[in-house]
């Protein structure tokens, strides 16, 4: 089963992650220029499989590719809050912010896929979204989430996580904590650690 | 258990960056976290391949006969008290002896997996880590060993280097990146940080108003596609050192190449679309947190600045009678001071250089034993500091010059003043095959087999200056691309073979090293090396050294010298 935090508590999931069957064909990697490659070997959707895949009723995450090429149709669900996107490791979030018109908060949920955790793009995926993007509702992390890796998704912007499997929740709820003093600013909230130093001083 | 929960209460007298509470907490932190993962690996609930990227970002490998741990020296400064705990763990956790490794780190070859949580523990009560010293991640910024001291400096680079080091320690955004990350740091005339290989160098400099200014080079590297780096800003104010590097490290996380381990280098992203474009792309990105609040502050600068003050050094005569009495006396002595002793901005001074270098040692190796004495000389005649050089040495930066005598005396007697700095025989080489499980070829055999066959000190000094760099495989840790001799350990068919290359450089001039033609078998390279040697003092006018030599001659003359007679024998090997 898997687990969902959200801020520090353990929640029941209330929404259907939607992932859409992969097509056979690798997709072609090129190194001339910037491109957007996935980890060695995996099939992405196919036009036609994003055409033709059915969005179930209730609440549903949808891959960023659906929601491109269908959000017209889904317009009504979403002003109904039921629906959200999750973005794959590879994919732009410019994107998202440029198809959803007038404010991405309309979403009541993002997520970001990390299909292994060393593949470390959903970090920046996720401060781009809280920093450039202005988001501000729920930022769920999926995949491969696991315990050690929290305190980095929570200090990035995350604040929900999706665990995967095997994952004991209690733990991975204790391990948001792990370092109480971290050095950098990030999307958390949290000043640099000089400014933490100089404001200490000045109250001292 | 162990120390970790105390804070440490080491008081040493130095002249670096010492801890506060926010230091000393994220450290005991990181071991508590650490103990847990070593933990739940035991125990079997962290897999293998879980919990290797976790250890090796606390410097931990899994070598050929036990685990390597790699401990930080931040920017390569060590007090004496840090270096006798590091003698203490030589001898309580491995075999009485640690590795200086060409990242101006320690590398301990025999350390048990279950004590490693314990070392880390022990580090922490004398302000060490092994934080981010291997694994996908920033790596330990490294510096110019004479920062602070040298003649030539324009900037000491120290304080940057430590305001960096908190900026990459755990950042949240960057702990898995395609590749790993290094930063090297300099601020002199002459650059001794090899900026120009690293993916990321930062040159610091000053304008006409006297304002720090850095000037940033991405993508150089050694590794199996060796470049130089691209400059792709010119005059960064300092202030926006984290933020502008956050953007280029945002870029790089997002369209670095994850499917390929040898592909994965930030070169090949700066390659792939050109310096231009790349600059141009981080430019975008900073303009996100440009003047945010991540914006370095003058008082940040200034804290960082003040933990780096001079020594309280006394006023010193520019000479001083009774070294150059010693010198005239003792012709032992003048060659060791020719060879390890450098200018100090200060009057009656001088910077020098501990040979880790011995014929028949591993070159970077030191024994507990000339740890805790390296530790007491800097206590006695450099005000309890020393640094770690890229090219495995250690320095006592504050030296008076009437304390050379003495103190050339007192490393003698632990094997710690071999005249040969900068020679032939002062060898940067990796642990290669004998240790690492990456490598191809053993390198430390071969680094000795030279060193004995130019173990004649008189022919050594008429060679002169020669950088002579051995890696035991691409991932080129031993330096061999910017070796004036380079060599390099390949596998064919299961045996062991090293390619030789000449013309590399470190420095202003950084050059990558060519071929010199088919690989040797190990027996053959002292032979090579030789025939390279018999060519340069063939041709060389009296002011050369080898690398000009080759750089005012090219390759063909020494390819020529060196398989008229092996050829044959190389090209059937090759076959």
């Amino acid at each position: 089963m898997h687990d969902l935090i959200v801020g520090n508590t353990l929640v029941e999931n209330d929404w259907h992650w939607l992932r859409l069957p992969e097509s056979a064909t690798p997709v072609r990697k090129s190194a001339g220029k910037v491109v957007l490659f996935k980890l060695t070997g995996e099939p992405a959707a196919t036009a036609d499989v994003v055409a033709a895949c059915e969005v179930p009723a209730g609440k549903v995450m949808v891959p960023l590719s659906v929601w491109l090429h269908r959000h017209a149709e889904l317009e009504n669900r979403v002003a109904a809050g039921e629906i959200g996107v999750w973005l794959d490791s590879h994919e732009e979030p410019v994107e998202l912010a440029e198809s959803v018109s007038g404010d991405l908060n309309r979403l009541p949920l993002i997520g970001v896929n990390f299909p292994k955790f060393i593949d470390g793009r959903g970090y920046s995926t996720a401060f781009i979204l809280r920093t450039r993007y202005g988001y501000r509702n729920q930022l769920r992390a999926l995949g491969d989430v696991l315990r050690d890796q929290m305190f980095f998704f929570h200090r990035c912007g995350f604040d929900a996580y999706q665990l995967r499997a095997d994952q004991n929740a209690e733990r991975c709820i204790k391990a948001l904590k792990d370092f109480t003093t971290p050095y950098q600013t990030s999307t958390d909230g949290l000043t640099p650690v000089f400014r933490r130093r100089s404001a200490q001083q000045a109250t001292a | 258990m162990s120390a970790a929960g105390k804070r440490p209460t080491g008081q040493w007298i130095t002249y670096m960056y010492r801890y506060d509470d926010y230091d000393h907490t994220l450290v005991i932190e990181r071991v508590a976290q650490y103990r847990d993962q070593l933990q739940r690996h035991l125990a079997g609930e962290l897999p293998d391949d879980e919990f290797r990227p976790l250890r090796l970002q606390n410097g931990l490998y899994i070598q050929r006969q036990a685990p390597m741990l790699r401990v930080a020296i931040p920017y390569g400064m060590l007090s004496s008290t840090q270096l006798r705990k590091l003698a203490d763990i030589g001898r309580r956790y491995d075999r009485g002896y640690g590795h200086f490794s060409t990242r101006q780190n320690m590398q301990f070859n025999w350390p048990r997996l279950e004590d490693t949580a314990d070392i880390l523990a022990e580090l922490a009560t004398v302000e060490m880590h092994a934080i981010q010293t291997s694994g996908n991640c920033i790596r330990n910024i490294t510096t110019d060993p004479f920062a602070g001291v040298a003649p030539d400096e324009i900037v000491d680079p120290r304080p940057y280097c430590e305001v960096l080091r908190q900026w990459s320690t755990f950042h949240p955004e960057f702990a898995f990146l395609p590749r790993k990350f290094k930063i090297a740091v300099s601020g002199t005339l002459e650059d001794r940080a090899v900026t120009y290989a690293h993916d990321v160098g930062l040159q610091l400099y000053r304008n006409d108003k006297g304002d720090v200014l850095a000037r940033v080079i991405v993508g150089g590297g050694m590794g199996r596609t060796p470049m130089l780096g691209s400059v792709i800003h010119e005059g960064l104010p300092w202030q926006h050192l984290s933020t502008y590097l956050d953007a280029v490290l945002r870029v790089y996380n997002r369209y670095g190449r994850r499917d390929n381990a040898y592909k994965a280098r930030i070169k090949i992203l700066v390659k792939a679309i050109g310096a231009e474009e790349f600059a141009r792309q981080v430019d975008a990105e900073w303009q996100l947190e440009r003047n945010g609040i991540a914006t370095i502050t003058e008082e940040e600068l200034a804290r960082a600045r003040a933990a780096f003050s001079d020594p309280d050094m006394p006023e010193r005569d520019a000479t001083d009678a009774s070294f150059d009495a010693q010198r005239a006396q003792d012709p032992a002595f003048a060659r060791w001071v020719s060879r390890s002793v450098r200018a100090h901005k200060r009057a009656g001074y001088r910077s020098v250089t501990l040979s880790l270098k011995p014929t028949g040692v591993a070159p970077g190796d030191i024994t507990s034993e000339q740890m805790d004495a390296a530790a007491d000389l800097a206590d006695r005649f450099s005000f309890g500091e020393l640094r770690v050089t890229h090219e495995q040495n250690l320095v006592l930066a504050d030296v008076a010059l009437s304390d050379l005598h003495a103190l050339w005396q007192g490393a003698r007697a632990h094997g710690l003043a071999t005249p040969n700095i900068g020679l032939l025989t002062d060898i940067i080489c990796c642990p290669g095959g004998d240790f690492c499980s990456l490598a191809n070829a053993k390198s430390i055999p071969i680094a000795q087999a030279i060193q004995e066959a130019f173990a004649d000190l008189d022919y050594l000094y008429d060679i002169g200056e020669l950088e002579l760099n051995i890696s035991g495989c691409m991932n080129s840790c031993g330096h061999h691309h910017v070796g004036h001799i380079g060599i390099l350990g390949v596998d064919k068919a299961g045996s062991e073979w090293y390619q030789v290359s000449i013309g590399g450089a470190q420095g202003n001039t950084t050059s990558l090293a060519d071929v010199i033609g088919p690989s040797f078998a190990a027996d053959e390279v002292p032979g090579v090396v030789q025939k390279l040697i018999e060519t340069y003092v063939e041709h060389r006018t009296p002011e050369e050294r080898f690398l000009d030599t080759v750089r005012r001659l090219g390759v063909a003359p020494f390819k020529k010298h060196v398989y008229g007679e092996v050829a044959r024998k190389a090209e059937v090997a090759h076959a």
